[in-house]
């Protein structure tokens, strides 16, 4: 039976892994290569590494970090960060990457989804969408209500876009998607849990993975994220990098709950 | 040890050279019938489509240089699809090694998700590839077609039905799965087809 994924997240500052909480504040959390292998060596089924240095000289440092990563890590990774076009996609696939993750790019054109499932195929092409409930009255057990207005925003969840939640993530799967990633920004940082109703509604709708994505504080947020929010991977950050939640713990954990994880 | 890894229009082939440097050892990635010939392993990587890489390799003679290597050749994804006799991707006549015909994943309920992406088990392994195996291991998988279980079967997974993700014949031996990807697991199944 295929097995529901835990992916650690490293947010990559000039070569060194940061988290944010709520996409601000951002605190040191080691070297990426060294963090990565460790991940690894516990157990993490996928890493993601993104990358949120703006400029053209961050751009370089990272390309080189990805191909550092290929050489030492020995389970699937996705890049992340600043993907615009389709020759970024090239250039982090020729450097070892095994997926890419775009996000406000495909929000200003989707055509460039299309274009990385043409070019490279559509396991390669994850789509991140970060989107946030607007209605801060309709929350139903301290979860945004899913009929709710979920808007999705661009530029690390800086800027609100037209699109909305469900509709762009049903163009994404149409479009040649092989991944979503979801980040609910009413739940990232706040570690109440997953937004497992969205999650539900995504994952039983699309045809392709569905990744979770804000708001692991616990190991029962995982569990119920893979039990009731029916996600096929849930992604954390700070969680594991503080070592709050030791991944074989969370998996032996899971595997006593009833999901199916790689042990 | 010589490695040559074959060079052709498929994707993922720097991991699979990155993976075997991992094992200490220095392969030669290239499509140089001499070089290939020579080597003491060959492997058959990539991920991909079944009938432009077909094409390619018909174009740049692989296809008969491949099917007439007598040392232990390891096909990995796409390449263990080519080994086969036909695939159902664009209706693609491959290289015949294997007399098995690729099917494409055809989902029987919604959690049936294609491709199959992530990690699953292969159990009922036999053969030195796996020599070691005491349960059944985790490996990564990343496909939409599979090759139904047959005679050449030397691991079985199970994802919509079971199928072969693995599979042996002469000096031919190819995984469904990467290896490369698959953590020391799949460190111990490449280093187990260097001892073969």
């Amino acid at each position: 039976m295929l097995a529901k994924r835990i992916i650690p997240c490293l947010d990559i500052k000039d070569g060194q892994t940061v988290k944010g909480t709520n996409f601000v504040n951002l605190r040191q959390a080691g070297d990426p290569i060294e963090l990565g292998k460790a991940y690894s060596i516990q157990g993490a089924d996928e890493l993601v590494y993104l990358d949120i240095t703006a400029s053209h000289e961050g751009r370089k440092t990272f390309t080189e970090l990805v191909k550092r990563i290929a050489q030492e890590i020995n389970i699937p990774f996705t890049v992340g960060g600043g993907i615009n076009e389709l020759s970024d996609v090239d250039r982090l696939l020729n450097a070892g990457a095994d997926k890419v993750s775009i996000n406000s790019a495909a929000l200003r054109r989707p055509e460039l989804i299309d274009e990385i499932a043409r070019n490279f195929g559509s396991q390669v092409c994850v789509v991140a969408i970060d989107a946030k409930c607007e209605d801060n009255t309709l929350y139903e057990n301290g979860d945004p209500r899913i009929d709710g207005n979920w808007v999705c925003y661009v530029n690390g969840g800086r800027v609100p876009t037209e699109r909305k939640l469900f509709d762009w993530a049903k163009e994404v799967n149409e479009r040649g998607a092989g991944e979503i990633l979801f980040t609910s920004m009413n739940h990232d940082g706040v570690k109440n849990g997953f937004a497992d109703a969205a999650l539900r509604k995504l994952a039983d709708s699309l045809t392709i993975p569905i990744i979770a994505s804000g708001g692991a504080g616990t190991k029962e947020h995982f569990r119920d994220t893979f039990l009731n929010g029916h996600s096929d991977a849930a992604l954390a950050a700070s969680v594991f990098h503080f070592g709050e939640i030791p991944i074989p713990e969370l998996k032996q954990y899971l595997t006593a709950e009833g999901v199916n994880v790689r042990l | 040890m010589e490695v040559a890894i074959i060079k052709y229009n498929a994707g993922n082939i720097g991991s699979v050279e990155n993976a075997v440097k991992r094992l200490g050892l220095e392969p030669i990635v290239t499509d140089n019938p001499e070089i290939i010939q020579k080597a003491d392993r060959v492997i058959f990587p990539g991920q991909g489509e079944a009938h432009s890489t077909m094409e390619y390799l018909k174009a740049h003679k692989l296809d008969e240089l491949i099917v007439n290597l007598k040392q232990p050749v390891l096909g990995i994804c796409i390449g263990m699809q080519l080994l086969c006799r036909h695939s159902e991707e664009y209706n693609t006549d491959c290289l015949g090694v294997f007399d098995v015909d690729v099917k494409r994943f055809i989902p029987q309920k919604h959690e049936d998700k294609v491709p199959q992406m992530g990690w699953n088990t292969i159990e009922d392994t036999k053969s030195s590839l796996f020599k070691g195996f005491e349960k059944p291991e985790f490996v990564y998988f990343i496909h939409s077609f599979y090759a139904p279980l047959s005679e050449f079967t030397i691991a079985t997974t199970n994802y919509i039905q079971p199928y072969s993700s693995a599979l042996h014949k002469d000096n031919f031996y190819a995984t469904q799965f990467h290896p490369e990807k698959s953590g020391v697991v799949g460190e111990r199944i490449i280093k187990n087809f260097f001892e073969i």
